[in-house]
């Protein structure tokens, strides 16, 4: 996985509650096989005006001239501003690839679902919870001032603004680690291999029913 | 020191190891699979030189993208039209097969929306630890597992190490106290909590549902129930296991028998919360109180009693909500203050792993026998939720009363749920639909959905807009 220090990048902003995964990557680009390529479709129904298709141009397409991400000033945004309870809905990891895949490093709200969240931390994407004053505030900069840009580095689990506040955030060590260093999850987890291992055998001892085999369950 | 709750008894019984950043490791006794959320996790194995930990402990059936009409189901892989579907439902046959996976493929009379597949095999049993990549898994806590939907890393996680990393989440208790009244479901009392609680009320909780009206649902019904825990935020749901639970069970293909099934559902009485145990939040509600629901939103808490209106935004006084309620409106293309029964509808659809089982086909059967589908209604679909739900419905002659109503009877899948396939709603159009999510485009892009319980899709059906199943009966 990608390490994740310091994200210095312009901030999108995106005024909108209850962002659910179907807008983050409407269902039909679920289709693909890969993990890759996910960014041009990243919020297709509200970047687009037409119906995106799996395999459409979409340099080709009419674009909705309201949507954040088509105006200019916020055209190479890497750090999303968003309300309450974002990535709701669907577990599809398909979201955090999209996003990823756009460019965004770093997503901000008050609140996130918790499987989004999870599975942002598996991509090198950072969400960072702030209280929703804050969040407020930073809506009213970034919309006030062109080129808004914030410095958000992991390390000291910070995040600084263009006249120099200084705010800080909260973020689960084990995952904060994970981003730093990049780690492998699975390879991690195969280190306790031999503690898996030993459990595993108890517990076929004291529940013996969960581990006959499928179709042939003590009959 | 205070007892435990249902949710703590099956952390505890499955903790690996607790480690001491907070994370623990937890062991995972059995993992659905389907070919959306799958590919690359089988492809990161691969990548890695890597096996399944426990390749027996996984269950594949493909759902969210597979046909639902009988033409193209009928040809196997080379009937499914769009290509990219094919590619997908053919790469779960192929990884299920590289990986010794057992898949109940495409035209197994087995194979069915995942969720409904699990309990119906006895795949999912009480005490178990279930995850899927699927946001719905928290379907299977109906049964007294700790089950939830998971990423696809996680689902590679889960299959390398038979473990996942998680915190352990508070306990929250939802309690239906008293009776339903006649012509209200299960559905509706989940509608009615996430209306209450809000689709961020759980975040952060397990929800174990109980009071009399949860220990009165079938477990069909509680299954409806726990499906949509997720829609309040809450990754998984739980009912206590009781004997409705174990005669569900017996005698399911997967289910142990003979002693080890005495041996286990011993073992499972004990699955119930202690009375002392402590529970981080408690709600409420009064059974008698819940009508049937209809969400006249994009999201499920947006939702209404079938005899009351559309909410006001205006008289709204926080800021966030009333926009909210504002954008729903517009994209639903509804007035504030019309009255539910007012909404007309153009769509009708039964399906998806909320509302697809039998017993759910019962209920919709029950409402449109010898009425006929109103002239309005562009189409209404049927989608039972597995091969064998099907059959036992034909069995019962339920597909005759659909077709002679008017509504199409159609092979299992996820369907018009979340319109990965063929079925599609189209662009202003407004559907009736026992489905879980009313997101914007959810059902097809620019579509309009209104959640509702089988009946009332049904009632819908006959009508031509929404209608209290209620009086629908008596009329």
């Amino acid at each position: 996985m990608r390490k994740f220090s310091v994200v210095e990048g312009v901030v999108i902003p995106l005024n909108r509650a209850n962002v659910d995964t179907d807008f983050i990557i409407p269902k039909q680009f679920l289709k693909s096989i890969k993990r890759t390529g996910f960014g041009p479709n990243l919020f297709d129904e509200h970047r687009y005006l037409d119906k995106g298709e799996p395999d459409a141009d979409n340099s080709k397409r009419p674009l909705n001239p309201d949507f954040v991400l088509n105006q200019p000033r916020y055209r190479n945004g890497t750090i999303l501003l968003a309300r309450e309870n974002f990535g709701c809905g669907s577990s599809r990891e398909h979201a955090p690839w999209a996003l990823d895949d756009y460019g965004i490093r770093v997503i901000i709200a008050p609140s996130f679902a918790d499987i989004f969240f999870n599975n942002c931390f598996k991509n090198g994407l950072l969400p960072i919870v702030l209280e929703k004053e804050i969040v407020s505030k930073l809506f009213q900069e970034v919309e006030a001032n062109e080129g808004y840009s914030l410095s958000v580095d992991l390390t000291s689990q910070t995040i600084t603004t263009p006249s120099a506040e200084v705010i800080h955030f909260e973020v689960d060590e084990y995952k904060r680690q994970c981003l730093l260093d990049g780690l492998d999850e699975i390879g991690v987890t195969l280190q306790d291999a031999d503690t898996i291992r030993d459990f595993e055998q108890q517990w076929r001892e004291r529940a013996p029913w969960y581990f006959a085999t499928p179709g042939q369950a003590g009959n | 020191m205070a007892g435990k709750t249902l949710y703590d008894k099956i952390w505890d019984a499955h903790l690996v190891r607790q480690r001491e950043d907070g994370t623990a490791l937890i062991y995972i006794d059995r993992q659905l699979i389907h070919e959306v959320t799958s590919p690359q996790a089988f492809e990161g194995l691969r990548l890695a030189g890597r096996k399944p930990w426990r390749a027996e402990a996984n269950l594949a059936t493909p759902d969210h993208n597979i046909p639902t009409t009988r033409e193209e189901r009928s040809r196997g892989l080379d009937g499914i039209k769009d290509p990219i579907s094919r590619i997908q439902v053919k790469t779960l046959d192929e990884n299920c097969q590289e990986f010794g996976i057992l898949e109940l493929g495409m035209n197994d009379l087995r194979q069915g929306i995942v969720h409904v597949v699990g309990p119906e095999q006895g795949a999912t049993l009480p005490g178990m630890t279930i995850v899927c990549g699927d946001s719905h898994t928290s379907t299977h806590g109906a049964l007294g597992a700790l089950a939830h939907g998971i990423g696809t890393s996680e689902v590679e996680h889960v299959l390398a190490t038979q473990c996942l990393l998680q915190k352990k989440m508070k306990n929250m208790l939802v309690k239906v106290n008293g009776k339903l009244g006649p012509g209200v479901t299960a559905k509706d009392i989940v509608l009615a909590i996430i209306g209450r609680i809000g689709t961020a009320g759980g975040t952060g909780y397990t929800i174990e549902f109980a009071g009399e009206a949860i220990r009165s649902l079938s477990v069909e019904g509680r299954m409806t129930v726990c499906n949509m825990a997720i829609e309040a935020g809450a990754r998984a749901g739980l009912v206590a296991v009781d004997d409705t639970t174990l005669d569900y069970l017996k005698g399911r293909p997967f289910a142990p028998a003979g002693e080890l099934w005495e041996r286990a559902a011993a073992a499972w009485k004990e699955l119930v919360s202690d009375a002392d145990a402590h529970f981080d939040h408690v709600v409420e509600l009064e059974a008698d109180t819940i009508e049937p629901q209809v969400t006249w939103g994009t999201s499920p808490e947006m939702v209404a009693p079938v005899s009351g209106s559309i909410p006001d935004p205006a008289v709204e006084t926080d800021v966030s909500r009333r926009g909210n309620m504002e954008q729903a409106l517009k994209y639903m293309g509804l007035q504030p203050s019309t009255a539910i029964r007012d909404i007309q509808l153009d769509y009708i659809f039964i399906g998806s792993c909320t509302n697809s089982r039998i017993e759910d086909l019962r209920e919709a059967a029950q409402v449109v026998k010898g009425k006929k589908v109103a002239a309005n209604i562009e189409l209404a679909m049927v989608v039972p939720g597995s091969g064998l739900v099907k059959q036992q419905a034909e069995a019962e002659g339920l597909d005759r009363i659909f077709i002679e109503a008017g509504l199409e009877w159609r092979e299992p899948g996820c369907s018009m749920c979340l319109a990965m396939n063929a079925d599609q709603l189209p662009a202003g159009k407004h559907c009736a639909s026992t489905s879980n999510r009313n997101f914007e485009g959810r059902q097809g892009f620019g579509g309009r959905t209104h959640l509702v319980s089988p009946a009332m899709a049904a009632a819908a059906a006959v009508a031509g807009h929404f209608v209290d199943v209620r009086q629908l009966n008596n009329a």
